[in-house]
């Protein structure tokens, strides 16, 4: 029989044999901030577990090394990602001694190896499988569900981020909000701003260079730089206007934050949107006012759907970078998901680090799958290409 | 009727259009013909005043174009340009209902007239309609900007070089149409192009612009025959003259009395067609058939040559 190799396969292999033959599978750890023990797959899963996970995940590595049909693929893939996180959960009970509640067990290079290993081989094949706008919707939602239901299962329960996350439930989840309100409020602010200041620049060319030049600036200026420079301004104004203070506004806390991130976010809306209407067609816009529609008209009629879907992409580069440039809000008092990693940082805490990062990344991710789904709808319900 | 008077475009110190004057029948072809930067694609848009002058006045039927809002104004009067600048978000149909919806249509009557100007077009409305523009070819994607700009029935079309972006055969198929939709309707057109042969082929009328002056106003006939310039001269192509005084005239004012063999010519066909058959098959004269296939005459080199000649 010819025997050929999958040219991406060969890498998944490579990386997935080093995760589960090599790396520790799992880390064991008396408290939560002393040094850990590794554990590899076979110290750290019950028999007969731990040499089934080992025959699978090398089935799996096969699969991916040799070339194979695209559903043997995805399912293989999902059989070893199913069979990790799993197998994890079983792995943090087994290690935990009875009644122990300081003990932590978390996972270790080996387990985020193979993760990434297989992740990987389930992403090709759903880039293979070219998947509709709506078809990636659907899968992330399947995923969401799946890791909603290992979290609702207890089956995860006895991992060190977990225990992290039950001594601290109450918060998470109103900082869980603080973080989203703090993303998109800032979005929204951005775009209601952004907008109109995109279409004043396409329109009234003296202003475009100078707008786009201080919005660039501002991006330039690292966050922590500019949460003090707003220390003042915000202070003066807490102190000064009537009412200010009530609604929340202080040189310290979420206020800067929030216009932090607005300002941040300034950018990407208000340059795709110049980019956008800068792209709709010289001859389209000549025969919208040739034929009487008036400036407004023209704008919505004609400008703003053909550059729908480039102001789109501005706003998909917006979320996914506020709900990552979210948690530094933390640092001035601002809340998110920032709390549990500086204070994670602080403790020396990993675990908590990651219950603050690990939501952020996942959040970030699911948004960035949304908004391009949603980017690819309205680009191809809108067909931009002319041909003559 | 379109009085163009003492009109004059100023872009700093530069008038690109120079105190231009003209007159344009209702119910003609005008075409304006120009090298790039004469001027000719100004004075059109200032017509529909997409460009307002600086200084002279319009009068579009004896009504200043001052007199209502600019965008009103454009919705009476039909435009289409080059690359036909069709909405590619907006489907055929919507395309060409556009200025009905500005006027405020209601759907149904839109729908027609949508209908209507397709089949004019020789465009099936139940298969192009729902059609977005980049799904057509580059002369079905012209049709349809012909027919957005007729949508509300205009009495005038302004068309700035319309027929740029097609292939030589397509454009002479679409220039016909043109024609025919000019005599249906008896829309008064205006349109600019850089080609003689399409101005001569096309126009009632012929102004040529040069600098942002015209240089000359007048029928084919009397441009070819005595340009005002060297510069005309030089626009209509010393060497084709002759033809393209021939093109503006049929075979059946050229028919003598007699027979002759071979392939015969249809009495509608112009005389520079008649006298390259000749030519080109190497006869002194050929028989002319009407319309019903009978023979009328004769047409012969020796008279098409006389009336090849510059008139007197």
């Amino acid at each position: 029989m010819d025997i050929r190799f999958d040219k991406l396969g060969v890498v998944i292999a490579a990386i997935a044999a080093y995760g589960a033959y090599v790396a520790p599978f799992a880390i064991f750890r008396a408290n939560r901030i002393v040094p850990g023990e590794p554990r590899s797959i076979l110290e750290a899963l019950p028999q007969p577990l731990g040499p089934l996970l080992l025959v699978a995940l090398v089935a799996a590595g096969l699969v991916a090394l040799l070339k194979t049909p695209l559903p043997v693929r995805l399912l293989a893939s999902i059989a070893a990602l199913a069979s990790l996180v799993l197998l994890i959960g079983i792995a943090a009970t087994y290690l935990t001694p009875e009644g122990n509640t300081f003990a932590r067990v978390s996972p270790a290079s080996g387990f985020w190896v193979s993760i990434f290993a297989f992740t990987l081989l389930l992403a090709d094949g759903l880039t293979r499988l070219q998947l509709s706008p709506l078809g990636r919707i659907v899968a992330l939602a399947l995923a969401a569900a799946a890791i909603s239901w290992l979290l609702a299962s207890g089956r995860w329960d006895s991992l060190s981020i977990l225990k992290e996350y039950f001594n601290r439930s109450d918060v998470f989840w109103s900082e869980a909000q603080r973080h989203v309100t703090l993303a998109l409020g800032s979005l929204a602010g951005a775009v209601i701003v952004g907008l109109p200041l995109g279409i004043l620049c396409h329109r009234v060319e003296a202003l475009r260079a100078g707008v786009l030049n201080v919005l660039n600036i501002i991006q330039t200026i690292p966050s922590i730089a500019l949460f003090g420079i707003l220390i003042a301004p915000l202070g003066w104004i807490a102190a000064n206007v009537p009412g200010a203070a009530a609604i929340g506004i202080r040189g310290i806390g979420v206020a800067p934050a929030f216009v932090a991130l607005f300002l941040y976010s300034l950018l990407p809306v208000v340059a795709n949107t110049v980019v956008g209407l800068g792209g709709v067609p010289r001859a389209a816009n000549d025969a919208a006012r040739g034929m009487g529609m008036t400036g407004w008209q023209r704008l919505w009629r004609v400008e703003f759907p053909l550059a729908f879907p480039v102001i789109l992409t501005g706003i998909r580069i917006v979320l996914v970078q506020n709900i990552g440039l979210a948690t530094i809000a933390a640092l001035i008092g601002g809340g998110g998901f920032g709390v549990f990693v500086f204070q994670g940082i602080g403790q020396m805490a990993m675990d908590l680090v990651l219950l603050g990062a690990v939501p952020t990344v996942a959040m970030a991710f699911a948004a960035a799958i949304i908004l391009d789904a949603v980017v690819e709808i309205a680009a191809t319900r809108r067909p931009v290409t002319v041909t003559a | 009727m379109i009085e163009i008077e003492h009109i004059t475009k100023r872009y700093g110190e530069t008038a690109v259009v120079d105190d231009v004057s003209m007159v344009i029948e209702p119910r003609t072809l005008t075409a304006i013909v120009g090298t790039s930067g004469s001027g000719k694609t100004t004075l059109l848009r200032m017509i529909n005043r997409l460009v307002e002058p600086s200084s002279g006045a319009i009068r579009i039927d004896g009504v200043d174009n001052r007199s209502v809002p600019g965008p009103q104004l454009r919705r009476s009067i039909g435009y289409a340009i080059q690359g036909n600048g069709l909405f590619p978000h907006r489907t055929v149909a919507q395309n060409i209902g556009t200025v009905p919806v500005l006027l405020g249509w209601d759907t149904a009557r839109i729908k027609a007239r949508v209908d209507e100007l397709l089949s004019l077009l020789q465009l099936d409305p139940a298969a192009f309609g729902p059609r977005y523009p980049h799904e057509l070819s580059g002369g079905q994607q012209q049709r349809v900007g012909v027919a957005r700009a007729l949508a509300a029935g205009p009495n005038v079309l302004l068309m700035d070089e319309p027929f740029g972006a097609l292939d030589p055969i397509i454009r002479t198929k679409a220039q016909e149409d043109l024609r025919a939709i000019q005599k249906r309707f008896g829309t008064t057109i205006i349109l600019v192009t850089h080609d003689m042969e399409e101005a001569v082929h096309l126009g009632d009328r012929i102004a040529v612009m040069d600098a942002g002056k015209l240089v000359q106003y007048a029928t084919p006939e009397e441009i070819l025959a005595n340009p005002a310039s060297d510069f005309v001269e030089t626009l209509i192509g010393a060497s084709d003259r002759p033809f393209r005084l021939l093109s503006l005239g049929e075979v059946r004012d050229a028919v003598e009395p007699g027979g002759a063999e071979g392939a015969a010519i249809d009495v509608d066909a112009t005389q520079r067609d008649a006298l390259a058959e000749l030519l080109w098959s190497g006869r002194g004269a050929m028989p002319v058939t009407s319309g019903d296939g009978k023979v009328i005459g004769r047409v012969t080199v020796e008279g098409l040559v006389k009336r090849a000649a510059r008139p007197t």
